[in-house]
Parts: C-alpha cells; structure tokens; sequence
C-alpha cells in the first residue's frame, strides 16, 4: 500500500473510537471515553460490568474485531479489559469488578473469539462470566483447585509448595455416539519433537466428525512470574511466551513499556528491530514450508528448506549471537549493532536464499502430489476467519489481510513499504504459499531496512515511569499481531504483564478448518495452522 | 548339496535384506542432499533392538506375544520359495505364487490381529487401513501373477522363470502391462512411498507403523526384519521373473557366484529407482490409495488380455 491510501485509510477511519462511544451513549449504555487515553494510540471506553455484553454485542454489530481480553488485580477492585480492532485503530474497553465473588455477561456469545480467552480469565481470577456459552475451565488442569485464583495479588509469586499435579482425567469432552462412531486420543506426549497437548477426535471410517482441542499443559504461570520484575527483566521474560517467536513478543513488551514511560527510541534502535522481526519471520516460515511437505511425505522439501533454516539461523548466531536473537532487545532500544561488514553479509545471505528459492519455487509448483496433498485440504471458510478474527498467515489464507505492520504502523515500518500478500481459498495450499510469499516479502524489507539504515544510538535512555503508569504494545510476529498488556507498580517495577500471543486467537481455528477432513491429514492441517503452545498457556 | 544350496539362499534372504534397506536409505539420503548413514546401519539397528527387553502393554494376549515370531517365520518361508540366485532347488516343488501369497496373508493377518489386540486407538486404525489396502492389493497382485501363468502354464515360480529364460529376449507386452501392476503392488504392501510413509513420526498417519507402534525391543526387531525381507522378497520377484538373466541354473561356483552377482546388481537397480520415487512423489491421501491399486488392478487385467488377444493365439 503506497503513502497516499495508508493516510486516507487512517483519516477516515481516525474517529472510529469516538464513533463507537457516541453509538453507545444513543444505544442508552453508560459510558465514559476517557480523555486523554492512559493507552496512546488505543482510545479507552470506560463501562459499567453489566453492560459488558451488550457493548460486545454492539461492537460486533459494528465490525470491530474482537483482538483479545485481560484482567488485573487492583486490591480493591477487579479490573476487565477487552481489546477492539478496527481499520487499525485499537479500542479498550474497560470496566471495574468486586473483588469478592465477581461475574461479569460474557461476550463469548458475540465474539467467538472470546471463549477461551474469558475461560483463562476465569481460571485465573475467579471472574465468573454470565451467559458463557462453553464455561468449563480452560488453562486450569489439576494443579490447583478451583477456588484458587493463582493470578490475585494475594496468591504467592513462587506458588504453593507442589506434588506431582494429578492426571487431568475428569475434563467433560464433548462425546460423539451412535454405530461406528470411534474416539481417538492423541497427545499431549507426540512422537516428534513438538510441543504438549492433546487432541481428542470423534471420527467415522476415517472422516473426522468433531474435534476438541485441550490445551494448558504448559502453563508456566508467566503472567505471575512477571510481577515485581524490572523493565529489562520483563523483556527477558517475554522473550521466552514463545521460544520461536522471541524477537516478537520482546518487541510488544518493549513497546508496551516504552509507550508507559514515554521514552522515545532511536530511530536506529527501531531499524534494528525490525531487521531482527524480519530475520525472525524468515526463519520461522522456512522451518514451516519444510515442515508442511514432510508431514505429507514429502521429505525432499522438508530437508531442501530445513537446510536453508539452518544457513540462517547459523547467520543469527555468527551475527547477534543467539541463533534465535534471543535478549538482544532492552527497553529503550537493541543491544546489537549492525555494522557494514553485517550489512554486506545479509545482502548476500539474502541475495542467496532468494536465488536457492528461485530454483526450489518451480520444484515445489509443478509436483502434482504435492498439490493433490495441499490444495482442498483443511478449508478455513473466509466467513469463518473474518467471525474468528484469525490473525496473521491463517486470516491471510482466508481473505484477511490484516497487518499491524501496513495497518497500525509503527516505527520502523511507518517508513517502509510493506507488501502483505491475501489468498481466499482458505486451505492447506493457501496457507502454504502465503508464507512462501511473506517470506519473500520479508527478504525485500531486509533490503529496505539496510537501504534506509540511520546512523545514531542503540538506544534511548531508561525512564522509570510514574506508578499505574500503563501500556500496550502491538507488532505484527509472524504469527501475526501481537498485543501485550503492561502496567508499572512501584519505583518502576511490573504489576502486571499480559501477552497475547496470536496463537490464542488462531488455535479455535484449527477445530473448525479439519471438519469434514479424514484423519490422516490432521497432521498437515495442524502444521499448516502451527499455533505455539506455550504462547497459548502462558 | 541341493538342499543345502536351498537353505544357504533363504540364509542369504534373510541376511542381505537389512543391506537393501540400508542401500534405498543410503540413495534416498544421497538424492535429497544429506550424509547417509552406514550401509550396514540397520544391521546395528537390528542388534540394538534384539539386545532390548520388549514392554508388553497390559491387556496384551497370546496374540500380541506369538504375531512377531509368526510374523518372521511367514516371512522367512516366503522367502524361501522365491528363487534368488539358483532355480531347479528342491524348494522348487513348494515354490508357487499361491504359497507365497497365502504366507503374506498368514504374516498380515497376525500383525492386523496384534494391531487391535491391545486396544489402543492408533492399533485399531492401523489394522483397518492395512486391511483396506490388502484387500485391494491382493487381487492385483494375483492377477498380474496369473498373466505369468498363462504364457508359463504353471504358476510355480521356479518354472516361471525357468520359461522366461528359455523363451529368451521376447517383448511380450502382457509381461510389461502385469510388472508395471506388480511394482504398483509391490510399494503398496512394503507399505513405501506413496502408500504409507515408513519414516513418519506421525501416528495419524502411520499405516504399517500404526499396527505395531507397541512393539519394542526383540520383537519389534524381528518384526521390522521381517518388513526388510519382504521388502526385498518383492524385489527379487520384480527382478527375476522379468529380467531372469543370470540366475543360476547349474550348482558350479562360477553360475552361482554370476547368479549372486546378478541379483544384487538388479536389487540395487531396482531400490535406486525406489528411492527415486519416493523422492519424487509426496505420499497420496490415504483414499487415493484405492484408485492407485484399482489401477494396479486394470494393468495386471490389461496384461491378461493382451496375452489372450495377442499372445495366446501364438
């Protein structure tokens, strides 16, 4: 999208937070569109608990994508946020909850999105959600009881003393019946080297019926961990929601800390970053694009791509020093530098993948088996994924083009010109050549960012903001968009930390899309959507 | 000597046969850019399994016990009626295709049985798909075999090729149309590429490995030898009733050295174009499966009737 139409998307759509308020007040819903917003450049509409669904219902009539949802812990109150997105304009919402016994109308039945993430919510603070249309618990397997509420200021950062956490046997899965209908349990232990959850089919013959997707196995409490750390630990920290996704989620912590303390990053650090999200992409769809050919039996096109992961993610090490680049960003700015000799070397890295792709391209278009395998497979309707919200290369897939990136731009990307490719089939093929592409769009912001390259500091002095003082950060992973909650307690420490990752809002997906699918393309269904687990349990 | 030249060649059978799967291995990871392992590394694959105590799951019978060992012995049997490197072996009387056949289905059948008697849903979903593709498989494969048949008057194997041999080079465009439906059979119940995929990790899609993803130890080790010799048992098939040549028809050491030489020579062509294949082709969806075998079927049928059309009246 060239300058001219970016403006004119952004001018038309400038008021679209006030637009919504105004809407509200003549619906009769109490509101408060608080002035200036303590979340630049996101508006906060202010509401009262018993309204919640109903302005979710209202949003939705709206066409507001419903983006995501935290709690907070206040003392005395509870507060509930809930994140709106529209023409790459962010709306909060917000209410204020009793501490004791709190519920609160759900906007699950408006917002399909919304289902587990208010289930996470109400494992983790006890906020009981009216009218839910799922309210079994979601991220809360054994490990404490139900009556706990392990994410209350009250509850101890390091836990309560741990035995072994009991099976989690008793979750109500929903049961299929009648002749020939046959369940099947896979997981959370797999046979390759994936992440833990656990996938429960009903299934006829070999054509799947139904299938539910249990996940939380690693819950690893990140959102308590988080309290009482410092800025540069909190980094740290959201550089580990999701070991693939490392420079991502550093990014929306970083952005979110740096919008709550108003410091300014250099226009060098910002560059830096984005060369580091973009190397990320990369890597990460080129590991994809192997993958999905071996779990078909394509084993040629899994080791040519994996091979060319590897040269990259060798040049990560010798270049920042993590084949990840794990820690290599702080609050304020990169702790890496990018020197000529480094930039010389990513045109050439670059120049060479896009040569080695070249010739792999017409390999990988013209194999008829590898089509008969991907193309009809694992149909994410458009309908579907615009009800769902789906995010990054699953909405791409299905006629989303939604991109933080191009749509709510951010420093480096305000200068460049970002390409974001949209197919509208929606199946395993889509998903597979939308990554090819982003991936060679990635390659050419490398070439922009190198090109536009400013001189000047790493980064930006740390200021400790002011207590309460909050922010929220949103960068495009590629995953797709990251949003991350943060709010400052006292002498600059976090109170509360919230990631939300894009695999929570694509992971329902996966359900719907292997419907009517047999059995044994699961594996490649699944891969084609690669929602990360841990980014999900938190 | 006849009888120990037999039981020599069924040895060889059964020792060579983890060589050719370390060979298609070596060529496979050759054809996609890697460094293959050892020739001779399922030899240590085999010896570290043997030296492994199997885990037998609870609710295991007899069945999941003996499938292994009746697994093996069906397999060794077939084996030893198939000529490798002599015909005219005292074996020859046993050595009909119908034997052979009937020595698969007792192996499958044990295996399917063992899939499903331990419960587990990947077990059961293994043995149904095994037993859709056998069902499939083995009608084509028949009736490639009886095509032989008709222009060799015998289904004996070792009569076979001894008439291939005699009848020296002829195009007999029934033998082309029922070996093309024999290697389309051949991958199919080796369980290769594009039918099932032997290297998966994934269990939804295993076929083969579905049925016996509860194996472990010896028996998974004789269980994944019996695969290797029946892997090369359809090979040597392919190899030495379409291309004969050089197989040993005398006990002097010079036929039976050229007869050795020979088929290694035509396995190691054969597993390349294997390799080959499997590189090429992802795996099919598992409903394609009937299409491709249906199409096996329509190629061992064309060959018969070419054979009567074109042939017969010879």
């Amino acid at each position: 999208m060239n300058e001219v139409s970016r403006n004119a998307t952004v001018a038309e759509s400038a008021d679209t937070g006030r637009t919504f308020y105004t809407m509200l007040v003549s619906e009769g819903i109490k509101a408060r569109l608080i002035a200036p917003s303590p979340l630049p450049p996101a508006d906060v509409i202010e509401l009262e608990s018993g309204d919640w669904g109903r302005c979710g219902q209202q949003a939705g009539a709206q066409g507001w994508r419903w983006a995501g949802a935290w709690a907070e812990d206040r003392g005395s109150h509870l507060a509930m946020n809930a994140g709106l997105e529209k023409h790459g304009r962010y709306l909060i919402l917000r209410t204020a909850l009793p501490a004791d016994n709190p519920a609160l109308p759900s906007q699950a039945p408006h917002y399909w999105a919304a289902d587990r993430v208010e289930r996470h919510i109400q494992d983790l603070f006890g906020i009981r959600f009216i009218d839910h249309p799922d309210p079994k618990r979601w991220t809360r397997h054994r490990a404490w009881e139900e009556t706990v509420h392990p994410l209350r200021k009250h509850f101890p950062a390091d836990g309560t003393p741990s035995s072994p956490t009991p099976p989690d046997n008793d979750y109500p899965f929903l049961k299929a019946q009648g002749a020939s209908v046959y369940e099947i349990p896979v997981g959370p232990v797999h046979a390759g080297i994936i992440e833990p959850g656990h996938f429960r089919f009903q299934a006829v013959g070999e054509t799947v019926l139904h299938l539910e997707e249990r996940l939380g196995y690693v819950h690893k409490g990140i959102e308590k961990i988080a309290e009482g750390r410092d800025p540069r630990g909190l980094v740290r920290l959201a550089g580990r929601v999701s070991g693939d996704t490392t420079v991502g989620h550093a990014w929306a912590a970083c952005m979110a800390m740096e919008r709550a303390a108003k410091v300014e990053i250099p226009s060098r650090a910002a560059y830096i970053r984005g060369l580091l999200a973009e190397r990320e992409r990369i890597g990460n769809h080129l590991l994809d694009l192997g993958a999905l050919c071996n779990d078909v039996g394509f084993a040629a096109g899994y080791y040519q791509f994996g091979r060319l992961r590897e040269l990259w993610l060798r040049e990560n090490q010798a270049l920042f020093g993590h084949r990840l680049m794990m820690d290599v960003l702080i609050p304020g700015g990169v702790t890496v530098d990018v020197s000529p000799e480094t930039v010389r070397r990513m045109r050439d890295s670059a120049a060479s993948l896009r040569r080695e792709l070249d010739e792999l391209l017409p390999i990988l278009d013209a194999n008829s088996s590898l089509e008969d395998r991907f193309l009809t497979t694992g149909v994410l309707s458009v309908d579907l994924a615009s009800a769902l919200g789906a995010l990054g290369y699953v909405g791409r897939a299905s006629g989303r083009s939604f991109d933080v990136r191009r749509d709510a731009p951010y420093p480096p990307y305000d200068r460049l010109n970002v390409r974001v490719p949209v197919e509208t089939q929606g199946d395993v093929a889509s998903r597979f050549w939308v990554r090819y592409k982003e991936l060679r769009a990635g390659l050419r912001l490398i070439e922009q960012i190198l090109t536009g390259l400013p001189p000047g500091d790493l980064s930006a002095q740390w200021q400790t903001p002011a207590e309460n003082a909050e922010g929220l950060g949103a960068v495009e992973g590629w995953r797709g968009e990251i949003l991350c909650y943060v709010r400052f307690g006292a002498h600059g420490r976090i109170s509360r930390y919230y990631p939300r990752d894009p695999s929570i809002i694509n992971w329902p997906a996966l359900e719907k899309l292997v419907m009517g699918n047999i059995v044994p393309d699961f594996p490649v269904c699944n891969k084609s959507v690669n929602g990360s687990y841990s980014g999900h349990d938190l | 000597m006849a009888w120990l030249m037999a039981i020599f060649q069924t040895l060889l059978f059964i020792g060579l046969a983890p060589l050719l799967a370390g060979w298609i291995k070596r060529v496979k990871c050759r054809l996609q850019n890697r460094k293959a392992p050892s020739l001779f590394q399922p030899y240590r694959d085999l010896r570290k399994l043997y030296r492994k105590r199997p885990i037998v799951p609870h609710p295991a019978s007899w069945i999941f016990r003996a499938a292994p060992y009746i697994v093996f012995a069906s397999t060794v049997l077939a084996a030893a009626t198939v000529p490798l490197v002599a015909i005219h072996l005292p074996t020859a009387r046993v050595a009909d295709v119908i034997v052979l056949v009937g020595f698969f289905a007792l192996g499958r059948t044990f295996l399917v049985l063992a899939g499903m008697d331990i419960g587990t849903t990947f077990g059961g979903m293994g043995s149904s798909r095994e037993m859709t593709i056998s069902s499939l498989a083995e009608p084509a494969m028949l009736m490639a075999v009886f095509t032989l048949a008709m222009s060799a008057h015998t289904t004996n194997l070792s009569q076979a090729v001894n008439f291939v041999l005699d009848s020296g080079l002829v195009l007999r465009p029934s033998f082309v149309f029922a070996m093309g439906g024999l290697i389309l059979v051949a991958i199919a119940e080796t369980g290769r590429i594009p039918v099932d995929n032997p290297a998966t990790h994934l269990e939804l899609t295993m076929i083969h490995e579905a049925m016996i993803l509860e194996y472990s130890g010896r028996w998974l080790a004789l269980i994944e030898w019996a695969s290797q010799i029946k892997l090369m048992l359809y090979g040597v098939l392919i190899a030495n009733i379409f291309f004969p040549w050089g197989i040993a028809e005398t006990f002097t050491l010079n036929a039976l050295g050229m007869g050795l030489g020979m088929i290694v020579l035509k396995l190691a062509v054969l597993a390349v174009m294997l390799a080959l294949s499997e590189v090429l082709f992802a795996k099919m969806r598992i409903f394609r499966v009937q299409e491709y075998l249906s199409f096996a079927y329509l190629l061992s049928v064309l060959g018969m009737l070419s054979h009567i059309i074109l042939e017969a009246a010879r």
